[in-house]
């Protein structure tokens, strides 16, 4: 039994090798996965399950939505045209994040480097985008209080920008970490880190398309 | 890579003094500072509970001292009406939120969880330690509410618009309630990643061994508390982000048009107050089996130590632990009866409220069949243990009358609910909170608590709390309601005054028990017989390593788990209970 669990952590030797500021102290945590872990990254679980609670926010908002527009008195506002563009971006972001993600795989630096700043530069540019379109509803004269869609729509939008915002400052903390060569244990740091993001940054692409169909459909 | 963690020393840098007992990444240390503000809040919510049961008693009373201690709320020591509604706020937010959460689930989660699956530490030590440092300023925001203009929130601990919403509507809702949202927003943040924990190290970070199937039933318990919480608590966050919109921003979310409030119409249009209750009880129902089941969890641990044999029913009660968890999530309605919902939409959350007690009936049978035929020794932790199972059964029967909405339109609102959801969030929690501290107070501080003082502190809780939250049944089925400062000014209630006087005392001797806790706590740190490893002859991991565990919990190397949690008598062993390590060479297997 004993043998056969040290001969499993051998089997994964590039096991959970998310940086953790405290690996220091708490030494050996690939120990555990050697019983009965569920998946092999242990970062990777934790943001499923974080993401599995962002959900559930948004599905909070869904019902209050849907409620409120039953009442008598919704009136849908026209949306600004700018969010296609907006969308766009973050699509586009979304492809070049997944070409950093091939890089990282293969563990090249230099690749990885440049398609992780595009991705947070359209990140940006869709953040950029959305707070345009604030200001051009509030020029129209819709505000936050005008209508309940609007109060949704400034809600959600900024709600999902807020989550965008993480995202983005934990994309420019890996550009940040990511520098060529280093040694391979810090290449697959990143790889794992590029993991994370990635997946983060997909949900929040998914996200965006599920509310933009939502507000658009009034 | 593993290869090289694994040579590494296991002796630890050398900490200061700041980084292991403040800001602490270690479990155990974070375990016990939820665990002790947890109890600095209990005494809070306490004092405020007898303040409430002081005016209960003897309404319109000038009490001096207290005019002193809050200059606005008891103007020349009288109680003021909103001042009482501040009160049953605040005391039923904070022992729900801020005491039975933070000691129970947060506290004995984060300390047990790793010691019980044979980890190391939590799956994110930074993140843990952030989850206290969290809640901590919400904590000062919640208690410094009582000193902004206005006085604290006062719409109850269900915040209910329009009450909730309307500044002008109460004095406690103009920066009290602010205040409130603020640091229920820090609460759940915190709660957040508190659960992402919990649910990501019972997951991934188990011992060789040990399967989901050889967890003590704490541990599942506090996984699907963490799970339960992990998706309800979003919803009170929506929630309350929409309710601070439609305070400070003029929205209408909640508050409907034509609203009056000393002669000024308000602004908002459209909104539906019903739209909160259902985000809040979608949150709120949850809610209490996240607190009520580490409790029972907590007994289930217990009980084999002091019958010295196996549990009742571990598989069947994993399968109802599921089955209570689902649907804990679809019977929030059952708060709502008398809110003008559709009543085949009612019928709908009754059939699934008499549905839930099929499992925990289950489990509650189970807890009652682990007693039977064992060789039972009533120490403290296993008198409180008992009583979890005593409350557990008095707190459903009262559930029982309430799922069922003819009943509920009767009783909702008065004295039965409340007597009601103190056995349930009051009483399992606080008992199995005891129970487990009495049990683990050994392994977290190396010492055993006192016996004599326990068993005392036992009678003197579990009396006064059937005289207090029974009585109070009696109450509500003579119409009593809920929430008001006073019952001197309704003849119907003209023959219950001496029940109600006798609940205030009981009241009051209930309190003053806690004291003789508090006292045994703090005697036994320091003067309390040294405890040894494994005080109980228990089973499970935490018991293999010393009382207090060292810094990574285990030495060189992490434990491997042979058998279940629950291996008591074991025919053939040498001693009347088989850790689980010890393999199948060493002693005799079962599952
Ligand atoms: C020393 C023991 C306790 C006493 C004497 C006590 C007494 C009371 C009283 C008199 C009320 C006001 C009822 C009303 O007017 O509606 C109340 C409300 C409440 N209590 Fe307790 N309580 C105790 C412990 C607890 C505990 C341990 C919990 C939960 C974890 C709890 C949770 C609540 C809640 C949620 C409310 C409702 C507040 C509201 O109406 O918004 N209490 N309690
Ligand atoms: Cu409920």
């Amino acid at each position: 039994m004993r043998e056969r669990a040290t001969a499993r952590i051998e089997a994964f030797p590039t096991v959970m090798t998310f940086p953790h500021a405290d690996d220091v102290s708490v030494p050996g945590k690939e120990e555990n996965l050697a019983g009965g872990a569920l998946i092999r990254s242990t970062s990777q679980l934790g943001l499923w399950i974080f993401l599995a609670t962002v959900t559930m926010l948004f599905a909070a908002f869904t019902s209050a939505y849907l409620v409120r527009k039953s009442g008598s008195d919704w009136q849908p506002v026209s949306l600004p045209a700018i969010l296609w563009f907006n969308t766009a971006l973050l699509l586009c972001s979304s492809v070049t994040m997944e070409l950093g993600r091939a890089r990282g795989k293969r563990l090249q630096t230099r690749g990885l480097r440049s398609w992780l700043l595009a991705s947070t530069l359209l990140g940006l540019g869709f953040l950029l985008g959305q707070l345009l379109a604030w200001r051009q509803l509030a020029a129209q004269g819709v505000f936050l209080p005008s209508s309940p869609h609007s109060s949704f729509f400034y809600i959600l939008t900024g709600l999902h920008g807020f989550h965008l915002l993480a995202g983005l400052l934990l994309l420019l903390y890996l550009l940040f970490r990511v520098r060529p060569g280093g040694n391979p244990g810090n290449r697959l740091a990143q790889r794992d880190l590029t993991n994370l993001c990635a997946t983060y940054w997909h949900f929040l692409g998914g996200l965006w398309l599920y509310l933009f169909v939502m507000l658009s459909i009034g | 890579m593993a290869s090289t963690v694994q040579q590494e020393p296991v002796t630890h840098r050398k900490q200061g003094f700041i980084r292991r007992y403040i800001f602490s990444t270690d479990h155990k240390i974070i375990g016990i500072q939820y665990f002790l503000t947890g109890m600095v809040m209990a005494v809070i919510a306490g004092f405020l509970a007898m303040l409430i049961r002081l005016q209960l008693a003897w309404p319109g009373e000038k009490w001096e001292f207290l005019g002193a201690l809050f200059p606005a709320g008891m103007e020349d020591g009288i109680m003021k009406p909103e001042f009482y509604l501040s009160l049953v706020t605040m005391h039923g937010t904070l022992m729900v939120f801020f005491v039975v959460s933070f000691a129970l689930v947060s506290g004995f989660g984060n300390y047990l969880i790793p010691l019980q699956i044979g980890a190391r530490d939590m799956a994110f030590p930074f993140l843990n330690m952030l989850s206290y440092w969290v809640v901590v300023p919400a904590c000062i925001i919640m208690l410094v509410s009582f000193l902004v203009e206005g006085g604290a929130a006062a719409s109850g601990w269900t915040a209910y618009p329009p009450l909730s919403a309307v500044k002008e509507a109460i004095p406690g809702s103009q920066w009290g309630q602010t205040l409130w949202l603020l640091a229920m927003a820090l609460f759940i943040v915190s709660f957040t990643m508190g659960g992402l924990n919990f649910v990501t190290t019972v997951l991934n970070l188990r011992a060789a061994g040990m399967s989901m199937r050889r967890l003590p039933l704490m541990v599942w318990t506090l996984f699907i508390a963490a799970v339960l919480g992990l998706l309800a608590f979003p919803a009170l966050t929506a929630a309350a982000v929409m309710l601070l919109f439609d305070r400070h921003f003029d929205t209408s979310f909640f508050l409907p048009s034509g609203l009056f409030f000393g002669n000024k119409l308000l602004p908002n249009e459209g909104g539906t107050p019903l739209l909160w209750q259902h985000l809040f009880w979608f949150l709120g129902h949850p809610e209490v089996y996240v607190l009520v089941l580490p409790a029972l969890g907590a007994a289930f641990d217990i009980l084999p130590c002091f019958t010295r044999k196996p549990i009742f029913g571990y598989r069947i009660t994993i399968y109802s632990l599921y089955a209570i968890g689902f649907l804990s999530m679809i019977v929030w309605g059952h708060h709502m009866f008398v809110s003008g919902m559709n009543p085949y939409v009612g019928e709908f959350f009754s059939i699934g409220t008499m549905a839930i007690t099929v499992p925990f009936a289950v489990v509650g049978v189970n807890l009652i069949a682990s007693l039977w035929g064992g060789a039972i020794r009533l120490t403290s932790p296993m008198l409180f243990a008992v009583g979890v199972i005593a409350l557990v059964g008095t707190g459903g029967l009262g559930g029982i009358f309430l799922g069922n909405p003819t009943a509920d339109i009767q009783l909702h609102d008065t004295y039965f609910v409340v007597g009601h959801f103190h056995f349930m969030i009051g009483g399992v929690t606080l008992f199995g909170i005891f129970a487990g501290t009495y049990y683990w107070f050994p392994k977290m501080f190396g010492r055993l608590m006192n016996e004599k003082l326990g068993k005392l502190h036992f009678w003197l809780t579990l009396l006064p709390f059937y005289a207090v939250f029974f009585g109070q049944h009696f109450q509500g089925l003579g119409g009593t309601p809920r929430r008001y400062y006073s019952f001197t000014k309704f003849t119907f209630l003209e023959s219950l005054q001496g029940l109600n006087l006798f609940i205030s005392i009981s009241a009051f001797v209930l309190g003053a028990a806690q004291l003789i806790f508090l006292l045994n706590f703090f005697w036994s740190l320091i003067k309390g017989a040294k405890a040894g490893d494994n005080p109980w002859r228990a089973t499970t991991l935490e018991w293999a390593v010393p009382s207090p565990p060292p810094h990574g919990n285990w030495g060189e190397k992490l434990p491997v788990v042979y058998r279940w949690p629950y291996e008591y008598s074991l025919e053939g062993a040498p001693e009347d209970y088989t850790p689980q390590t010890v393999s199948p060479e060493e002693g005799q297997v079962t599952t």
